[in-house]
């Protein structure tokens, strides 16, 4: 287990600058829609983070390992498919995830 | 889903219950993710009471996630701050739109800052702001906040043994870009993450997510001061 200095530390970071993005906003309003770089930020970091998110997720799945990401594999095409088909966040992600778990654990043979 | 706040005004249980009845789903889909969040953590060989308590203060879904794979690695604080910025920056712009006035009191304001996720952001921005008391706001807000807690906690006792649950952040982060692609259908920002996340998958397959972000921040910075050159005709078709 890393040092208890060190997660303090570290989760002082995270809160400080996740605080301080949220509350900016409130405080700067009007200055922070005059700067084209920032209004640029926000247009193209959003889609682009989450996009780079979900590679880096697909990119861990291991093909090589035990059960081939069989499980894993399955719970992508099931997720992407019933958000195309309902777009409905929370039932995708619980039927990809239902999926992935039930063969993950064997309670359906891959 | 109803997509009506109707309610008498100043009535406290009615504010708790329509802001039930009104993200109750989301309430619970956060409980579920908490509870993959849970058994991230034990499975990283880190200690139980650590879910909890940075679900509790980071409050920050898709940074948690990645924060326990930098902590058990004890990554540099600085890649830490780095991945935090890059991951939230989409929190500047909430603010801008996010019906703060609504909230009564100091205190009450300062919570809802402290607690604006992306899912709080889109309830409270797909209702009709005239109609949003400071009381439904803030109990939807509780409610999320209240949902992640024990979603970490309950991953801890009930379901430590089993296997994949982490599988629900990839589900996660597939349906965010999905759903940021049809907001915005923006083929040269999809192009160059997807070829900043390969390029770093292949070439730093260890600092893959840095190194992705980064070089991403970059040809956003070089993008942005190439369109301010050509900004001088008005550019009103870009719809942001």
């Amino acid at each position: 287990m890393p040092e208890p200095v060190y997660i303090a530390v570290a989760l002082a970071t995270a809160i400080a600058i996740t605080v301080t993005l949220r509350a900016a906003p409130f405080v700067m309003k009007s200055r922070l829609k005059e700067s084209e770089l920032l209004a640029d930020v926000g247009r193209w970091m959003p889609l682009g983070a989450v996009v780079i998110l979900a590679i880096y997720a697909l990119a861990g799945i291991k093909v090589s390992g035990p059960g081939h990401g069989v499980a894993e594999i399955a719970g992508v095409v099931v997720t992407v498919a019933v958000h195309w088909w309902r777009g409905n966040t929370v039932l995708s992600i619980v039927a990809g995830t239902a999926v992935c778990l039930l063969l993950a654990n064997g309670v359906i043979p891959a | 889903m109803t997509m009506t706040w109707a309610g008498r005004a100043g009535d406290r249980r009615s504010d708790l219950t329509v802001a039930a009845r009104d993200a109750g789903v989301v309430w619970l889909g956060l409980f579920t993710i908490g509870i993959g969040f849970g058994v991230l953590v034990t499975s990283h060989g880190l200690p139980w009471w650590l879910a909890p308590t940075i679900s509790a203060l980071v409050f920050a879904g898709s940074v948690e996630f990645l924060l326990i794979g930098l902590l058990a690695a004890a990554a540099p604080i600085a890649s830490i701050a780095l991945l935090t910025f890059m991951i939230n920056s989409r929190h500047l712009f909430y603010g801008l739109s996010f019906p703060l006035h609504r909230v009564r009191g100091r205190a009450r304001q300062a919570y809802s800052v402290f607690a604006l996720t992306d899912e709080a952001y889109a309830l409270a921005t797909s209702r009709d702001a005239g109609t949003l008391t400071s009381g439904r706001l803030l109990w939807t807000q509780f409610g999320l906040h209240a949902s992640w807690v024990t979603g970490a906690l309950a991953g801890q006792s009930l379901l430590s043994g089993v296997k994949g649950l982490g599988f629900v952040l990839t589900a996660l982060f597939l349906v965010l870009a999905i759903d940021g692609y049809r907001a915005r259908p923006d083929r040269a920002t999809l192009t160059l993450a997807v070829v900043a996340g390969l390029g770093a998958h292949l070439l730093a397959p260890g600092s893959m997510l840095l190194v992705a972000m980064a070089v991403f921040a970059a040809t956003l910075v070089v993008r942005s001061k190439a369109r301010g050159r050509r900004r001088p005709e008005p550019d009103g078709a870009d719809g942001a």
